[in-house]
């Protein structure tokens, strides 16, 4: 009898504590796999932003620092230099990264910080109970964008990764999503070779994964899938922006 | 062993390496700029770490990052870049981890101006960071003070799993003094750090660093730890020095900068007949409170003197309880108050005490 | 064509039939009595003999409720 799927060893017993639907829970599943499957989890220190993944510090099943709100990518910094052998992953929402964090996360990638950030981005604040955040859509309507997000008023969804493209620090970059099982194994490629780039010490690594928010959409899971490819993917198109070489096995 | 002449800020920096500093995370302000410039060569001669983040509130989170992965780590600011590094201040002492954090003042608020001053008294003893903390906050008077200070101040941060300050000012770190680098330091046990984040390869378990208790008992009950703490800390860590007490008629309370032009001051009183002591806080939190019991029951008044308008003049009066009456001299926005201005103080204060 | 089996940590379900969704054979539904002590309905199977252990249900799950058996040559 050969188990095809079970809970992956990379994530502890805890339940998870995110809403029923949320994709955060697929994206932590990836990144506990990734980790087992390329031996990393007692070389791995995680750090946990501020925002729904708050908790993840005790969700991933190893070694975790909690970090203040937008300061995961420093917190992961001042770790890596001192620590250059060990696996550093930050785990960040749209909010903790792309608002408050982005001057942190861009220096870390400017100055090639040998970490791999996983960034999840869902187009509002969830933890705070549905805020507007730099990813929301045009028209987006959020508890800060009641009559929906206006261009001259709030700007426009940042857009993290063709940013990121642009600094030589980063040596692998992809946006993804899990709205399907493709995708999911699409996604699951480019984590998995984020951690394998950081391994082979080639730099920053950061895949951004769309992902929803039913609860704070207001809109139920399964169809939240479907938004989310209808209206994020269109703006945040799903692409691989830059690998720094082939792969060699 | 043989003296060397050294700048303040460059003394900084060597004695923190001679603390067992791993790794050094800072931003140019001045007037500090020389100890991140010292120990941007001498860190990487070394092949130990030194990062120059992108600001202040980067640099004080690498800081809670290699702390957390049980690294000796500082980094060193001046005021307005104190300011900024608050918030990862109150998360450092949260979540219990030891680091130095040197903090060269100069004048404020705002962006103020870069000469000498003390007016961050509050900062460093009441802290600009949410919740119930201290940090453990050492003024020395003297760059071989400050070494001495600095190289135990890994110590004092590991032993009790909290940040140290060394506040000096612009002028402490700007000048240049003869100093002995190999002075010993006290022994202290220093339990492993099986907490520290560094791969679970390295520890039994699953080690976890963090502030965060959303269980308001849980909460509660961890402030109540961090506060029996200081209580050690206070037992153990409070310092200072009293000079010509025993014959004073007046007792002057000034730390650091201050308190190098008030023992100038006290000669040139004793020439006019009027005998002044000083209490020279070194710890400034711990405060110490004791140091007040060394006060002659019969002197006409305490005077407090600082380069600020009156920040640890609280801290006397709370100390003096009402017992004698307080007076109060200060300089400020980075004026170094002349010597015969604080003689002139004495004489003032004597009018109004003496009817 | 490969038969599964899968299994449910019921108390870990959160009731957001993103499995149901997903499954190609269409074995999976909510039941609307059964409640686990969180008080999420959770989700049971019509007929396990139809299961292909694909893996796409606990693929999907955000909550790693669901372990699936490939039981083809069981």
């Amino acid at each position: 009898m050969a188990v095809k799927y079970q809970k992956s060893a990379g994530l502890t017993d805890n339940a998870l504590t995110y809403c029923p639907g949320c994709t955060h829970g697929i994206v932590h599943k990836l990144v506990g796999e990734c980790l087992v499957e390329l031996g990393l989890l007692p070389d791995t220190i995680g750090i946990a932003s501020v925002g729904c993944s708050v908790f993840s510090y005790d969700f991933f099943n190893c070694d975790m620092q909690q970090a203040p709100h937008g300061r995961a990518c420093a917190v992961a910094t001042g770790i890596k230099r001192v620590l250059p052998d060990n696996i550093i992953f930050t785990y960040q929402g749209d909010g903790d990264l792309a608002s408050i964090g982005i001057a942190e996360t861009i220096h870390a990638a400017n100055r090639g910080e040998n970490i791999t950030v996983i960034f999840v981005n869902n187009a509002i604040y969830g933890m705070t109970g549905g805020q507007m955040a730099p990813t929301s859509l045009i028209g987006q309507k959020t508890t800060t964008s009641p009559f929906g997000r206006v261009l001259q008023q709030h700007g426009s969804p940042i857009k993290v990764s063709e940013m990121f493209a642009t600094i030589d620090g980063v040596a692998y970059l992809e946006r993804v999503t899990v709205t399907t099982p493709k995708h999911i194994r699409n996604a699951k490629k480019a984590i998995k070779k984020a951690f394998q780039y950081q391994q082979e010490k080639r730099g920053f690594t950061m895949v951004e994964i769309l992902s929803t928010c039913p609860v704070n959409w207001g809109i139920k899971p399964v169809d939240s899938l479907k938004w989310l490819e209808e209206h994020m993917i269109p703006v945040f198109p799903l692409k691989l922006f830059k690998d720094t070489g082939e792969f060699h096995e | 062993m043989p003296k060397v002449l050294m700048k303040g800020n460059e003394a900084i920096g060597l004695a923190a390496v001679l603390g067992g500093c791993d790794a050094f995370y800072g931003y140019p302000i001045t007037p500090q700029n020389e100890i991140p410039e010292y120990l941007s060569k001498y860190m990487i001669e070394h092949n130990k770490v030194f990062v120059q983040a992108e600001s202040e509130v980067a640099a004080i989170n690498m800081v809670y990052g290699a702390a957390g992965a049980g690294k000796r780590v500082m980094t060193s600011s001046s005021s307005p870049g104190i300011a900024l590094k608050q918030e990862g201040i109150s998360y450092i002492t949260g979540a219990e981890l030891p680091c130095l954090i040197v903090s060269v003042m100069r004048g404020g608020p705002g962006l103020g101006g870069i000469q000498p001053s003390q007016a961050d008294y509050y900062q460093a003893t009441r802290g600009g960071g949410n919740g119930d903390y201290h940090v453990i906050v050492f003024a020395p008077e003297t760059i071989q003070e400050t070494i001495d200070i600095i190289k135990e101040s890994f110590d004092i941060a590991d032993y009790y799993r909290n940040p140290v300050m060394v506040l000096v000012d612009g002028l402490l770190g700007q000048m240049m003094e003869s100093v002995d680098l190999n002075k010993p330091i006290k022994k202290r046990f220093l339990p492993p750090k099986d907490w520290a984040t560094n791969g679970m390869k390295n520890h039994s378990g699953r080690n976890v660093v963090s502030s965060l208790n959303i269980d308001p008992q849980k909460l509660e009950n961890h402030n109540l730890k961090l506060q029996a703490k200081y209580q050690n800390v206070i037992k153990n860590e409070t310092r200072f020095e009293c000079i010509n007490m025993e014959k004073a008629e007046y007792v002057i309370v000034a730390y650091g900068t201050m308190s190098r032009i008030v023992r100038s001051a006290l000669e040139v009183l004793k020439e006019k007949g009027i005998n002044v002591g000083l209490i020279r806080p070194i710890s400034l939190w711990p405060f110490p409170k004791e140091a007040f019991k060394q006060i002659p029951s019969n002197i006409k008044g305490i005077l407090c003197t600082e380069m600020s308008l009156g920040q640890m003049l609280d801290d006397v009066l709370i100390a003096n309880n009402g017992k004698h009456p307080v007076g109060f001299f200060g300089r400020t926005g980075g004026m170094i108050p002349e010597v015969e201005e604080v003689v002139r103080a004495i004489e003032r204060f004597q009018e109004t005490v003496v009817k | 064509m490969p038969k599964g089996r899968i299994t449910f940590e019921y108390e870990k379900c959160k009731g957001c039939l993103l499995c149901v969704a997903f499954c190609p054979v269409k074995i999976l539904y909510m039941d609307k009595v059964a409640m686990n002590k969180s008080g999420y309905n959770i989700i049971k199977v019509t007929d396990m003999d139809k299961c292909i252990a694909c893996a796409q249900c606990a693929t999907m799950c955000p909550d790693s409720v669901i372990t699936v058996e490939d039981i083809t040559n069981a």
